[in-house]
């Protein structure tokens, strides 16, 4: 059911009563939920019920949305205080998702990409194998960036940053994917710049 | 001309993300034309930033919005936030602690004497005089009471609060 209404009408009509105008919502940003919460956990199991969770708590607290910023924006939030929710009570690795050791384990976990291996992923597949290796918060303003179309103000407002702060960390976060790229997928890498 | 590899990817980002001023636009361009290097560091990071355009997001399964839709079916839309939260308690807390402060204030200036000591006409004898006055005040009597060591504890304990929401941001930002 696609009505090409904008978001905010869409959000009128639900606050009206019209729950079923709540998948058009759904379907619209579920990818972009559901990669940024594959950002903070490796699992897809766990993505899928973190995600379902982060569009039913948006369900119940719509009315808050007072369309100051774009939904995508005020989206994750949620985003960010489910998937910290979960990671807690799941104590995943007993350590802190802002703790780097986390994912340099992580990285030694799979480091162990054979070329074969390599050859037969995509490029899409290759960018987000990289992206996953990098710390939660290098992958997060990466993929709000790129994929979730904010400006450096508006992941500023939502990370609690300095538009400035955030300029630096995508540059470091760029860098750091570079890095990654060239580390684990160098066959894939040189590929693309002799296109 | 040497310049370091970190402002040059920082200032070629820059370029590429389009955040750059005209006049930055043109240097870097310059700077491209007639030097090797900068041509090759500007095509690598655009390898990176179109490779990052190119990808697409991750898809959940097939169900995944029949399965939200069931879920949200056994609830409502929670009233907004503002209707239920009465401002009026936020201001009443607000004056009670601001009220607090003030007479803590009043109370420890009310111990003070504030006639003016005698003076015979030189500066350094009155600031001796007031010397004297805050020696001669009984620190021990306002930091004695009960209320005031409650009251006193109640403050560190927020102000250790704020100091470690402080650090934590710091050190957020830091990573």
């Amino acid at each position: 059911m696609h009505t090409g209404l904008t978001d905010t009408e869409i959000i009128r009509r639900i606050l009206q009563g019209e729950q079923a105008f709540f998948a058009q919502l759904v379907e619209r940003y579920q990818n972009y939920v559901f990669t940024l919460v594959l950002r903070f956990t490796d699992s897809r199991e766990d993505a899928e019920e973190i995600s379902q969770d982060v569009f039913v708590k948006a369900y119940r607290s719509l009315a808050d949305f007072r369309g100051e910023s774009k939904f995508s924006t005020w989206l994750y939030t949620v985003v960010r205080t489910s998937c910290i929710t979960f990671l807690r009570k799941k104590k995943l690795n007993t350590s802190s998702i802002d703790d780097e050791r986390t994912f340099l384990q992580l990285e030694n976990q799979e480091s162990g990409f054979t070329a074969n291996t390599i050859e037969q992923k995509s490029r899409h597949a290759m960018v987000n194998e990289a992206i996953r290796l990098l710390s939660p918060d290098d992958s997060q303003v990466i993929t709000l960036f790129y994929k979730g179309e904010q400006s450096l103000e508006e992941i500023g407002v939502i990370m609690g940053l300095d538009p400035n702060t955030v300029k630096v960390k995508l540059h470091r976060a760029r860098h750091r994917l570079k890095e990654k790229m060239e580390k684990h997928f160098s066959y894939e890498v040189r590929e693309l710049q002799n296109d | 001309m040497n310049i370091p590899q970190e402002q040059m990817e920082t200032r070629l980002w820059d370029y590429i993300d389009g955040l750059s001023s005209p006049a930055e636009r043109s240097a870097i361009e310059e700077l491209m034309a007639a030097n090797i290097e900068w041509q090759q560091k500007y095509r690598e990071l655009l390898g990176v930033h179109q490779l990052m355009n190119s990808t697409e997001l991750e898809a959940p399964s097939m169900r995944f919005t029949k399965n939200v839709m069931e879920e949200i079916a056994r609830y409502h839309v929670a009233p907004a936030t503002k209707t239920y939260i009465n401002k009026n308690i936020i201001r009443a807390i607000g004056a009670f602690f601001l009220t607090l402060i003030a007479g803590f204030l009043i109370y420890c200036l009310g111990q003070f004497k504030w006639s003016s000591p005698t003076s015979n006409g030189s500066g350094s004898s009155t600031l001796n005089a007031y010397s004297d006055t805050l020696n001669k005040f009984n620190w021990g009597k306002v930091f004695s009471g009960t209320y005031t060591s409650v009251f006193l504890l109640v403050i560190v304990v927020m102000g250790l609060m704020l100091l470690d929401m402080y650090l934590r941001r710091k050190k957020y930002q830091a990573s």
